[in-house]
């Protein structure tokens, strides 16, 4: 079998695709952490529970930022491919 | 064999039936460029008559309407929406409320309906980074035009603090926002598209049954929603950042 340069970036794209979706770790530790804040927060104070969860989904939506980037270049290697 | 072949035709369509990406439908050629009419625009067309028949339609029956009157059903649904934009803006924005209520309300209702679209089979416009740029472009513009009107030669001296080593920080921070606030609006968007096509065209038929449905709901629904309000709110607080008063 014949291993030509195009299939060998195409193989390299697919692993670094995987590798870049390593990211999403450092959202998912973050969000969980915003909730787990968040749901000690309406423990201690459950009338703010309105205001806690709006801050709580605008903090993760923020912090998911990074993995979604993550994600973006795994796309971009996957599907526009754009090294070949 | 061909046996096996069968089977695995049977429980897992191939990938040439996936589909996600944005389609040109129609070349013109404008100022030596070549241009196209893709899906996008298609799609963004039928959000905005969608909406455009449904202001007409409110617009047309509120005119009708006698203020010393109980209001109906149609007209609770419509305060009810006014209400709602109504009371995030100016719980967020507090005395500068009025003058952005209306933006925000526009921008919010094209964004949820762009964002849930998906649930109509169409593609969602908000999944094309050529629609979510301009709508970041928009906010960075207002930002900054509201800096130089309300702090005049403060918006320019700002850059300078702490120290003016900080400048090209400064700079750098104030570029990044319209680029993480469209890349955030899109990738939610697009990663929900690409999970329902993927959903859609890999899984055998018996999956496809009733399943999606909760998919649906998390990826077109709710991560449309919380994106929509993230994307409203993070508008609100930049330009309430430069309004205040120190």
């Amino acid at each position: 079998m014949n291993i030509t340069g195009h299939d060998l970036i195409l193989a390299c794209s697919a692993i670094g695709a995987g590798l870049a979706v390593i990211a999403g770790i450092g959202p998912g530790v973050g969000q969980g952490y915003a909730a787990g804040a968040a749901a000690a927060a309406v423990g201690r104070n459950p009338g703010a529970k309105g205001d806690i969860t709006s801050t709580m989904l605008l903090g993760q939506a923020v912090a998911e930022t990074t993995g979604l980037y993550g994600l973006l270049i795994a796309f971009l290697l996957l599907f526009v491919q754009p090294l070949t | 064999m061909a046996h096996m072949m069968a089977v695995s035709h049977l429980l897992a369509t191939s990938s040439e039936n996936v589909d996600f990406m944005v389609h040109g439908l129609l070349k013109y050629r404008l100022f030596g460029q070549d241009l196209w009419i893709t899906t996008t625009h298609v799609s963004i067309l039928i959000v905005m008559l969608l909406l455009i028949i449904f202001f007409i339609v409110v617009h047309r029956k509120m005119k009708k309407k006698d203020p010393n009157e109980v209001p109906g059903g149609f007209q609770n649904v419509v305060e009810l929406i006014v209400e709602m934009v109504d009371g995030l803006v100016s719980a967020n924005m507090g005395k500068n409320a009025k003058k952005f209520a209306n933006y925000i309300g526009t921008i919010f209702i094209f964004i949820l309906i762009s964002n849930i679209s998906g649930l109509f089979g169409i593609r969602p416009p908000t999944a094309d980074y050529g629609v979510t740029l301009p709508l970041a472009l928009i906010t960075f513009v207002m930002i900054h035009y509201n800096d130089i009107k309300h702090n005049r030669s403060g918006a320019f001296t700002s850059l300078l603090e702490p120290i003016p080593l900080f400048l090209p920080i400064n700079l750098i921070g104030e570029v990044a926002v319209p680029i993480s606030m469209s890349l955030r609006l899109f990738s939610n968007i697009l990663s929900g598209t690409v999970m329902m096509a993927l959903v859609y065209g890999l899984l055998p038929i018996f999956v496809k049954i009733g399943i999606p449905a909760f998919l649906h709901i998390y990826f077109d629904l709710f991560a449309g929603a919380i994106q929509t309000y993230v994307f409203c709110m993070l508008t609100m607080v930049y330009i309430n950042d430069k309004l205040s008063d120190e």
